[in-house]
């Protein structure tokens, strides 16, 4: 299985996870695990965990759609494979 | 399992801390090719660079993307030219170096190097001929790089090509003086060249290197002074500690990087060099590190102090996290691409001196330093000299990129723009060094290079 790391930070407002869901279903991407809260009152912070081994469109290709969503909403978005992560922080 | 602080501080080194993958570096071996005919044997080189290089530029991307890291530069090295040249009579190696500039055009790479000779012992057939190529190949290409390895710990020091390379360097500044002397920046003078060396400008691909191998370079100046800055009042072996740390995960994406790399291309991965390269960026600077820790500037006195443990310190953390280190590993201290060290010369607590001492206990040298435009070829040669000796008895690479501003002196700028950035125009001593020079023949090797 293929893991990636979908962190969206900004101002909360309506809709955010709805979209950015729409646009992982819409490509094939499993979201396997979701962690959410409200920081200082109303600073959005997400972190999903995807499964993108059975995608409809290429990684680069998602990380532009998602990016792009996070334009329309003025939020910060970066997707990363898990690998970056399991690199940095385990020996 | 991550946690989401883990995942937190990476975005934050990306995004706040200027995180990135310097260079993926791909050798290539020209070993095989050659021909009597100069222009056959530079559409050889043409065609093998282009077709081992095809996929360079896209792969790099392609993981860029999918790791979310940037990678800013991709390049290639090659065998040292001076080698490949010497199977023909040409009296010019010049079609060889525009052979290498398509090259790097073709395959999208932002620099080529290798336009070399390795000459610390002496001269063989092809190695004069292409150091006096090197002004008009340097002068008439876009992305060509040339090294000439003058010294070494186990040869001596060869002061015949160290006389030559002065005038050399003077001669380059001046064919490009219209492009701020820019000739000069992608030409270096080593004692102890790594063959590894994944950095611009002395990269080649070495003689005892694979066919086709990947190095990879990371950067991070950016990270370790956020970590020391975040870390507050606390000793110095603790700082010491906090840099290790970082090293360690800086590194490990380099690894990872270059495993990606090495597997797309079909390529074994060679090595991560674990260099701090600054950029001229705010953020993004060596300097400001050793300021972090303790000093109103770069250059006052206590700089070499805390480089020496920044050195090391980076080498500890660095060494675990990768399978293979390799090429330069350490802090890079070029004048013109590190933001805080241009400060330092523009508020006069950096001088020329300081920065000779500053790299006996630094991964390389004296780099990209601009000198006044009517400094003599000797006291060039006499620079290197005294640069080259430090190496060779310290058994380590040192190396000179120093550029005469042709038309200019101290108070003006070069700006290349870009990662190379602005070079303060700094002074060097007046006395002449010219008998000395003139001596010619080699310093032997010191007495600890014999080891067996």
């Amino acid at each position: 299985m293929t893991r990636a790391i979908l962190t969206v930070v900004g101002h909360d407002k309506t809709g955010v996870i709805a979209k950015f869901s729409a646009t992982l279903s819409a490509n094939n991407a499993n979201i396997l695990d979701v962690n959410q809260n409200i920081m200082n009152g109303d600073i959005f912070a997400m972190m999903m965990l995807i499964d993108v081994s059975g995608l409809s469109c290429s990684f680069k290709e998602l990380s532009a759609a998602l990016t792009e969503d996070g334009n329309a909403l003025e939020m910060s978005v970066h997707v990363m494979h898990e690998d970056v992560f399991n690199a940095m922080h385990h020996v | 399992m991550l946690n989401s602080y883990d995942i937190l501080e990476t975005i934050n080194m990306i995004e706040e801390e200027h995180l990135d993958i310097r260079t993926i570096t791909m050798g290539i071996s020209l070993r095989d090719l050659a021909s009597d005919d100069i222009n056959v044997l530079a559409d050889k080189i043409y065609d093998r660079v282009t077709k081992r290089a095809e996929h360079l530029v896209k792969t790099g991307e392609d993981i860029e993307a999918e790791l979310g890291i940037p990678i800013i530069n991709k390049r290639i090295s090659v065998t040292p030219i001076s080698m490949i040249g010497a199977c023909t009579d040409a009296t010019s190696y010049v079609p060889l170096a525009k052979a290498l500039d398509r090259a790097a055009a073709t395959t999208g790479v932002n620099f080529v190097g290798g336009f070399s000779a390795l000459v610390q012992k002496g001269f063989s057939k092809g190695d004069e001929v292409l150091i006096n190529s090197i002004p008009e190949a340097l002068a008439e290409t876009e992305l060509v790089c040339s090294s000439v390895n003058v010294a070494s710990t186990k040869a001596g020091i060869n002061l015949d090509a160290i006389k030559m390379m002065g005038g050399i360097i003077r001669k380059t500044a001046e064919l490009t003086a219209d492009r701020n002397c820019i000739g000069a920046g992608k030409l270096v003078v080593f004692a102890n060249a790594v063959d590894d060396n994944p950095f611009m400008a002395g990269a080649f691909h070495g003689i005892g290197e694979p066919e086709c191998v990947i190095n990879v370079g990371v950067s991070g100046p950016g990270v370790v002074q956020a970590a020391i800055r975040r870390a507050g009042d606390c000793s110095i072996n603790e700082v010491a500690d906090i840099i290790k740390k970082t090293a360690f995960k800086i590194t490990r994406m380099g690894q990872l990087v270059g495993e990606k790399a090495g597997a797309r291309l079909g390529v074994p991965f060679g090595i991560v060099d674990l260099s701090l390269a600054p950029t001229p960026a705010v953020g993004d600077s060596v300097a400001r590190i050793l300021e972090e820790v303790g000093l109103e500037c770069c250059g006052t006195h206590g700089t070499t102090a805390i480089l020496a443990m920044l050195n090391d310190a980076v080498k500890k953390g660095g060494v675990m996290a990768s399978a293979s280190v390799g090429g330069l590993s350490g802090a890079f201290i070029p004048v013109s691409e590190d933001e805080g060290m241009i400060n330092a010369v523009r508020q006069g607590a950096l001088c020329f001196d300081k920065l000779e001492a500053m790299t006996a206990v630094c991964s390389v040298g004296l780099d990209m330093i601009a000198i006044p435009g009517d400094t003599p070829a000797e006291v060039i040669s006499a620079i290197i000299a005294d640069e080259i000796a430090i190496g060779v008895v310290n058994t380590k690479t040192t190396a000179v990129r120093v550029i005469p501003a042709i038309g200019k002196n101290v108070g003006d700028e070069l700006e290349f723009g870009g990662l190379l950035g602005s070079a303060p125009v700094m002074d060097v001593h007046k006395f002449s060094p010219a008998k000395f020079i003139n001596r010619g023949g080699r310093i032997p090797a010191p007495i600890h290079s014999l080891k067996n």
